[in-house]
């Protein structure tokens, strides 16, 4: 099956909105690993980690490895990288704003503690 | 301590980001509402300006940006208030001049204080998904954004706190 461009985006930033999956991800970014050493860190069931796995995998976002005793799950890096990096660049220019706003907010508080009377 | 932005989508059409400033809620929202303050902040990479900013502030009342570049490039959005609760809600359309997507957006400014500080969300809606992410885009083909030597780079600057919590 292909995917348009925005279908997929689509698919990848709802397989990003879990913050369990998130970090299945920073995990598989170091390295390939089998279903039981992703499951270690979490509090939850090795089945809750496959049906993880299995929305990572429909994403394109991981892939099993050629071992067939361990079946590692390692990063597929494209769609992942798009999809982040678009979120990432966006707020990159938006944090240049606000780093501005809060100079200006700094500004702000000065004048503003000065003509006290007046303010309700 | 660093206050941080975080920015997410929402469903299929919103972006949502927030962040907190150092500053009670009135001052924050002069500074998002008064002119003569937005020009000074909402502004591009270097080399750009703010020559043109009005806003009416009124429900109904409409504003107007145009930014332009020091070798001439401008850009212009504006758009129509629909909802103002001073100091606390702002909800304006918004349409660039020269839209690379189609429709209008909607966008829904809170602003909360506590303890002085004063957290800022700003909610966007698209009309549809397709112009969600050509706006999530934009900032990249203008070149704003830094390429990435590394995916973990990436990961580390996403927000993971729910994790932090369950481990």
């Amino acid at each position: 099956m292909v995917l348009n461009a925005s279908h997929r985006l689509d698919v990848t930033f709802a397989a990003l909105a879990d913050p369990t999956r998130r970090a299945i991800l920073s995990r598989l970014a170091s390295g390939e690993a089998s279903v039981t050493e992703l499951a270690k860190p979490f509090p939850m069931s090795q089945p809750a980690i496959s049906r993880h796995l299995k929305v990572l995998e429909r994403a394109g976002l991981i892939s099993r490895g050629r071992d067939a005793q361990r079946r590692p799950r390692r990063l597929e890096a494209n769609p992942l990288a798009e999809a982040a990096i678009w979120l990432e660049g966006y707020r990159r220019f938006w944090e240049a704003r606000f780093q501005r706003l809060d100079a200006l907010l700094d500004e702000l508080k000065v004048t503003d503690k000065k003509p006290r009377r007046n303010k309700r | 301590m660093k206050n941080i932005l975080q920015v997410t989508t929402r469903g299929d059409r919103e972006i949502v980001m927030s962040r907190v400033f150092n500053a009670p809620r009135h001052l924050v929202f002069e500074a998002c509402s008064k002119p003569e303050l937005v020009r000074r902040w909402l502004l591009g990479p270097d080399g750009w300006s703010m020559p043109v900013c009005e806003i009416d502030l009124r429900v109904g009342g409409s504003y107007r940006y145009v930014w332009r570049h020091s070798d001439g490039r401008e850009m212009g959005m504006g758009g129509v208030y629909r909802e103002i609760v001073v100091p606390e809600r702002v909800v304006a359309t918004e349409k660039f001049d020269e839209a690379w997507y189609p429709g209008e957006a909607v966008g829904t400014l809170v602003l909360a204080e506590r303890d002085g500080k004063t957290t800022l969300t700003q909610t966007m809606f698209y009309d549809s998904r397709e112009t969600r992410d050509a706006i999530l885009k934009s900032p990249m083909e203008k070149g704003v954004a830094v390429s990435y030597d590394r995916l973990e780079t990436v990961l580390a600057a996403m927000p993971n706190e729910g994790v932090e919590k369950a481990s």
